[in-house]
C-alpha cells in the first residue's frame, strides 16, 4: 500500500498511479454537493448552462457538514454515503471530474466511468467529521445557498486523509461479506 | 400530581441534544476501545483510532462527533402521577430540540421528503410516548442519522420461518449493507407485535447500554448468536476487513398476531449518540 501526497486539481498522471488501499492525502481545492446539490448541477448541465466551479480536474467531496461555530471555518465535516450520487457520478466523470469522496459502495457504473475517464473513489471515515474538519482550512458557499447544509462550498483543504477505494483499474478495497459462513 | 415547568423540559432536551452530539457514551468508548486491541489488521485499528481521536476532538471543541447530527428521536415515559405544566409536552420537546440544534451548532437534517426544502431548525423531532405508574418524566434522545437508517429494514416473516428466518433476514441486511451504515454498528432488532411497532421496539432496543446482557437468558443467547454470525461476516470497520462489524445486538421479543412475524432490523453507526434525563 502506497502513501502519496496529491494537489488539485488532479491530473491523469495523478489518478493513474493510485491502487486500491493506497494512502492519499490530499492538498488544494474541492468542492461539497450531496444529493440537493448534484441534481441542480445536471439540470445546469441538461440547460446547456455554466456550473459553478470548473468540473475538469476536481475532486467532489460528498459532505454537509455542520454549522461552522465562531473560530472555526467549518463545523464537523466527515462523508455522507456515496451510493446516492451514483446516478450523477458517471456524467460527472464524463466531463472532467477526477475524484468523488465519500463512504460505502459505488454502482457497477460509477466503477466502469472511473476506468473509462481515469477516475477515483476516496473513502474518508464516516463519523470522524470532527477530526477531519482540522483539513479543511477555509470553506465558502458559491453556489445554492438556499439549501443550507447540501450547498455547494469551495473548501480549501490540507493534506485531507482519504484512501483509495476504487482505483481507475478496477481495483476495490472494501471486503466481500463472507456469507456462506452463516448457514 | 407533581407537576413539571414546561421550562425544566425545554432545557433538559436542549442540554441533551448538545451533549448526545458531542461527547460519546462511554459504553461507545469502551466497546470500540476493546476492539481496537483485538483487531489484527492495520486499517481496521487506524479506522477505530481515528474514531477514538474524534471523540476526545469533538470533546474538547464542542463540534458534533458527526456533521450528520440525526433527527432528533425520543422516547418519552410520562408517569400517570406527573403533568407537565405551562406548555403541551411536544412542543415543549419539539422547542427544546430547536434550542439545542440552534446552540449547539448542529446540523438540521429535517426535510420535506419531496421539494427536500429544509425545516430550519431541527424539528418536528419524531417523539414517541409511553404511559407508565410513578411520577416521574423520563425523556431518552438518540440523534439517528440518515446513513444508518437508510440501511434499515421491515419485514413480515411467516411464523414457520422462525429463529432461523429472522437470524438469516438480519445477516444478510448486514451483509447487503456493508460499508454503507459506517460499521461497526449497532443492530436494534425488533421481533412481534405489529408493522409499525417492531420498528418501533427495535429502536428503542438500541437505547440499552452496549454491555449490559438481556434479562431473559433465552434472549441474551440469541443477541449473542447473532453477533457473532454478523462479526463472522468480516465487513469490520468502516468495510474495510477486521473482526468488529457490530458493536452490539439488542434484540426485543413481544407478542404478535398468529398469522404473523414481524420483524425489524434498525441499523445504528457506531457513533451511537444517546442521552437520558429524569425529571
Amino acid at each position: 500500500m502506497g502513501e502519496y501526497k496529491l494537489n488539485t486539481p488532479l491530473r491523469d498522471e495523478d489518478i493513474e498511479q493510485l491502487k486500491a488501499g493506497d494512502v492519499v492525502f490530499l492538498t488544494g481545492v474541492i468542492y461539497s454537493a450531496r444529493d440537493a446539490a448534484h441534481k441542480k448541477l445536471v439540470e445546469l448541465l441538461d440547460a446547456g448552462k455554466e456550473l459553478p466551479f470548473e468540473l475538469e480536474g476536481s475532486a467532489i467531496y460528498y459532505v454537509g457538514p455542520s454549522p461552522a461555530p465562531p473560530g472555526r471555518p467549518i463545523g464537523s465535516a466527515g462523508p455522507t454515503t456515496s451510493y446516492r450520487m451514483d446516478t450523477y457520478a458517471p456524467r460527472l466523470h464524463s466531463l472532467g471530474m477526477k475524484a468523488s469522496i465519500g463512504k460505502g459502495k459505488r454502482s457497477d457504473e460509477v466503477k466502469a466511468a472511473m476506468e473509462k475517464y481515469k477516475g477515483v473513489y476516496f473513502g474518508a471515515t464516516g463519523g470522524a467529521g470532527a477530526l477531519l474538519s482540522n483539513s479543511i482550512v477555509e470553506s465558502t458557499v458559491i453556489a445554492f445557498e438556499e439549501l443550507g447544509p447540501e450547498a455547494v462550498r469551495e473548501m480549501k483543504v490540507k493534506d485531507f486523509p482519504l484512501l483509495v477505494i476504487n482505483d481507475c483499474h478496477g481495483g476495490e478495497l472494501y471486503v466481500k461479506p463472507r456469507l456462506d459462513t452463516t448457514g | 400530581m407533581r407537576e413539571i415547568q414546561g421550562k425544566a423540559v425545554v432545557e433538559a432536551v436542549a442540554g441533551m441534544c448538545m451533549r448526545g452530539n458531542t461527547e460519546l457514551p462511554g459504553d461507545v468508548r469502551r466497546k470500540l476501545e476493546r476492539a481496537m486491541a483485538e483487531e489484527d489488521s492495520p486499517s481496521a485499528v487506524e479506522v477505530l483510532r481515528q474514531l477514538l481521536e474524534n471523540a476526545d476532538l469533538a470533546h474538547d471543541t464542542k463540534l458534533p462527533l458527526c456533521q450528520d447530527c440525526g433527527l432528533a428521536v425520543l422516547f418519552v415515559e410520562v408517569g400517570d402521577d406527573c403533568k407537565v405544566v405551562g406548555g403541551n409536552l411536544r412542543d415543549l420537546i419539539n422547542e427544546g430540540v430547536r434550542k439545542g440544534y440552534a446552540d449547539g451548532y448542529l446540523r438540521k437534517s429535517a426535510c420535506d421528503p419531496f421539494s427536500r426544502a429544509n425545516t430550519g431548525d431541527g424539528t418536528p423531532a419524531i417523539i414517541h410516548f409511553d404511559l407508565v405508574p410513578g411520577d416521574k418524566l423520563k425523556i431518552a434522545y438518540m440523534a439517528k442519522g440518515g446513513g444508518a437508517e437508510n440501511m434499515s429494514r421491515v419485514t413480515m416473516l411467516a411464523p414457520a420461518q422462525g429463529w432461523e428466518g429472522v437470524k438469516k433476514f438480519v445477516v444478510e441486511r448486514v451483509a447487503e449493507a456493508g460499508p454503507n451504515p459506517c460499521p461497526p454498528t449497532i443492530i436494534g432488532v425488533g421481533i412481534g407485535g405489529t408493522f409499525e411497532h417492531a420498528a418501533k421496539i427495535a429502536k428503542r432496543g438500541l437505547l440499552r447500554e452496549l454491555d449490559d446482557v438481556h434479562s431473559d437468558p433465552d434472549v441474551a443467547a440469541m443477541e449473542k448468536e447473532l453477533e457473532e454470525a454478523i462479526n463472522a461476516l468480516g465487513i469490520g470497520p468502516m468495510g474495510l476487513g477486521g473482526k468488529t462489524t457490530v458493536l452490539g445486538v439488542k434484540i426485543t421479543i413481544e407478542p404478535c398476531h398468529l398469522a404473523s412475524l414481524p420483524l425489524a432490523v434498525n441499523v445504528q453507526c457506531h457513533s451511537q449518540r444517546h442521552e437520558e434525563i429524569i425529571l
